[in-house]
């Protein structure tokens, strides 16, 4: 019997620094598998975020290139406007792209730049240990908001997704999970779809996806799961919210 | 070629494109937004790229990333814009990668104003942005010296990979003076195949390349300073670029100046000869790496009793002076703050008063 | 020797323009040059002025206090502007929208109707060109000839207003001379 099951050659043999249960793993794999897929490796130039992906280019094996917090869509504006022919990439957590970085996303999706980000949303600051993010549920108890996110006090959880599919510039938005089975492949044929575009040389292109942080939640990996089902995708539904058609 | 009357902003611009820079982003802020403005008409010309950024802090990004690719990628801005791109300036240093930033410097703190100012002398030279970091500055005094330092700036940032500052002031980005553009400091770019993330296909290689500047080792962050450090003291060595003026007379003071503020104390030390007062200066070019032992041996001179640092600004570079110095001589401090540039008769007086 | 220029006026006016048409004639002409503008909120329909330094040596400072010369386009720049003219210089006075004189005995003021002019060539837009050719008639801070020629180069993209400005140009040189 021959081999059935084997690492994308875009992922490196390094162990990651993720904790248990925590979904970054699937989602780098989807990423690298896509790239394997498209024989894009050689031409292909990622960019980690600051948060729990800070390291992430310790586990790829491309170009990759390290960015100030929330400021990888601009860095990916640069290099693919002096540099075109490049497929790049960012790769950000909720707090990254959703706070911080929110100026450098919507304007770098509204302008139309062709490349792709992979946007990682647990509804919690994970490297930092476990503060409020713009996507913290209603209620969610975080160490910053140790009483519960209030409405009268922060708003309402960011649903960026549909924020950025409000832009009048067409792009492919779409927003996936990776909690079960199920929504894995479809997640992997969405981040292959929205690589596809950049390929194609079509639009702004974002995937993201609905993650777990079983250790900031205070849950097992199980429980995780079981939460981000009931709570999270009620919330952020998942689809696509935008196609250039 | 011939002279061309140019506006300071639109020199710099089209001295940029001579030394082969064809990737501008930029934010518009006044007195600088006619090199954008100008740059905006002329890329699409040369097949370059111009781009509008959302941000100063984007703009200094969006260099990091494509100069982190391998291209010549510079942007130009005034003093609060320059604040905000000094988060990225930092990083870019950081992760050693060339690029070049121009302020054309307006008065502070805060908006402050829109007139020429020297008071950007401590975030150029001292940091700006957070880290052990050095920016190899220069400050032109003339149009003509601005276009010049321009193309010089390019390759030293890639001789470096470090970020180079030219740092004017709002009259030398606002003035026209006749320019000649030298096509002989153009300049290939190095080979930038070994660092720079340009896809392992460009560079026919299997080895990928990392552009960072997270070192979460205590002792590798410590080694990468060190490496930085040996950059910045190499600067020291080989990038130090002054003038001297009047220095062959018996003066009786020295003064430092650099940007604009020379040029007034240039007529100021030519009344002071009418009146037979000889008075010396030092003009710093560069800023970072700072001529300090020129200063150190014009000030030696037995005839000379004080040494004056004059800028506008309430007394920034005086203290690199008082370095250079080593106390070998009082160092004075005259200057103005606001955009009302000195008169030569008000240095003439302030000199004078020092003596 | 070095002389100073100061050009002033309302923003619209065209001063800038004739100020850089100046410092370009005399840059032709072998000098040293530098055109120094006003800038800021004050350039949007405000006073604009700018200073055009000319040298036979590099020029040092470009910070002009009093300047050599004064090309009034409008009262509040006679009113500021005037005092401040060296002696022996000359000050246009635009008396079209200038009621007033400047109060200088030292100085050879130069008084021409720059609008009317303008307007009987058929476009106030030209005033800026007839007071230019009248001070340059007037002061010989640079060449005549070769200051119609930076005019006519000024207007290469917009040819059909060529005709208009050489005729400013004379009528400019006419009420100089006039005036004499």
């Amino acid at each position: 019997m021959g081999k059935t099951f084997s690492k994308p050659e875009a992922l490196s043999d390094k162990h990651t620094h993720y904790c248990p249960g925590c979904t970054h793993g699937i989602i780098h794999r989807l990423v690298a598998e896509v790239i394997d897929e498209l024989g894009i490796k050689g031409r292909t130039v990622g960019i980690a975020p600051v948060g729990c992906a800070v390291l992430a280019y310790n586990y790829f094996t491309f170009d990759f290139q390290e960015a100030a917090h929330g400021r990888a869509p601009a860095m990916a504006t640069g290099i693919k406007r002096v540099r075109p022919d490049l497929i790049v990439f960012t790769y950000q957590g909720d707090g990254d792209l959703a706070s911080i970085g929110m100026g450098e996303i919507i304007h770098a999706a509204n302008r139309g730049e062709k490349f792709t980000t992979i946007f990682v949303n647990n509804a919690v600051y994970g490297m930092t240990g476990g503060q409020m993010a713009p996507t913290t549920m209603l209620g969610q108890r975080t160490t910053t908001s140790p009483f519960g996110r209030k409405v009268e006090e922060c708003g309402m959880p960011i649903k960026m997704a549909e924020l950025l599919s409000a832009l009048e510039t067409p792009g492919y938005i779409t927003r996936q999970s990776v909690i079960k089975p199920k929504y894995i492949v479809r997640a992997k044929k969405a981040v292959k779809k929205a690589f596809q575009y950049q390929l194609e040389g079509r639009c702004f292109s974002l995937v993201e996806v609905v993650s777990t942080c079983p250790t900031n939640w205070g849950l097992t990996p199980v429980q995780a799961i079981k939460w981000a089902e009931e709570t999270l995708l009620p919330y952020y539904k998942l689809g696509e919210f935008k196609t250039p058609e | 070629m011939g002279k061309i009357l140019m506006k300071g902003n639109e020199a710099i611009g089209e001295a940029a494109i001579r030394a082969g820079c064809l990737n501008y982003f930029a934010y518009p802020i006044t007195p600088q937004s006619e090199v954008a403005e100008y740059l905006s008409r002329r890329m699409p010309e040369v097949g370059g790229v111009f781009l509008q950024g959302e941000s100063e802090v984007a703009v200094s990004y969006m260099l990091f990333g494509a100069s982190a690719c391998g291209a010549r990628v510079f942007t130009t801005s005034s003093s609060p814009g320059i604040s905000l791109m000094s988060e990225g300036i930092s990083y870019i240093a950081g992760a050693q990668c060339p690029a070049v930033f121009v302020n054309i410097m307006r008065g502070g703190p805060g908006l402050g104003g829109i007139l020429p100012s020297q008071a950007d002398y401590f975030q150029s030279t001292k940091g700006g942005g957070h880290g052990d970091y050095r920016l190899l500055v220069m400050a032109p005094a003339s149009v003509q010296e601005a276009v010049e330092m321009v193309m010089l700036a390019f390759p030293l940032a890639e001789k470096y990979r470090n970020p180079v500052m030219l740092l004017g002031d709002g009259l030398i980005g606002q003035m026209m003076e006749p320019v000649e553009f030298p096509d002989h400091l153009k300049s290939e770019p190095t080979n930038k195949d070994e660092w720079a993330t340009n896809g392992m296909d460009t560079r026919g290689s299997n080895k990928r390349n990392l552009v960072k500047s997270l070192f979460l080792d205590a002792g590798k962050l410590n080694e990468h300073n060190l490496m930085l450090k040996a950059k910045y003291d190499r600067m020291k060595q080989e990038e130090i670029r002054y003038e001297l003026y009047n220095i062959e007379s018996d003066y009786k003071a020295l003064i430092v100046s650099y940007g604009t503020m020379s040029r007034v104390c240039k007529t100021s030390i030519d009344n002071m000869k009418d009146e037979g007062l000889e008075v010396g200066m030092v003009r710093p070019q560069t800023l970072f790496p700072f001529p300090e032992k020129a200063i150190y041996e014009a000030a030696s001179k037995e005839s000379c009793k004080v040494v004056v640092s004059i800028e506008m600004s309430m007394g920034q570079m005086v203290e690199d002076v008082e370095r250079s110095v080593k106390g070998k001589l009082p160092v004075r401090w005259y200057g103005k703050c606001g955009g009302d540039v000195p008169t030569p008769e008000e240095v003439i007086e302030a000199v004078k008063s020092f003596l | 020797m070095q002389s100073e220029v100061m050009f002033a006026g309302f923003g619209g006016q065209g001063i800038l323009l004739i100020g850089k048409i100046l410092a370009h004639t005399a840059m032709e002409e072998g000098f040293e040059v530098a055109w120094i503008p006003s800038y800021g909120p004050e350039m949007r329909g405000g006073t604009a002025y700018c200073t055009v330094v000319i040298s036979d040596r590099p020029i040092g400072s470009p910070i002009i206090r009093n300047p050599m010369h004064l090309v009034a386009m409008n009262r509040p720049s006679l009113e500021k502007f005037a005092p401040m003219v060296k002696p022996g210089g000359v000050i246009l006075i635009n008396s079209s929208l200038i009621p007033i004189r400047s109060q200088r005995s030292d100085v050879d003021e130069l008084i021409v109707p720059v609008n009317d002019i303008a307007k009987e060539l058929g476009n106030v837009r030209a005033a800026n060109i007839v007071a230019l050719a009248a001070f340059v008639a007037r002061s010989k801070v640079v060449d005549f000839d070769l200051m119609k020629e930076s005019v006519k180069k000024e207007f290469a993209k917009k040819p059909k207003f060529i005709p208009l400005n050489m005729e400013a140009i004379e009528q400019g040189r006419k009420a100089a001379i006039h005036n004499e």
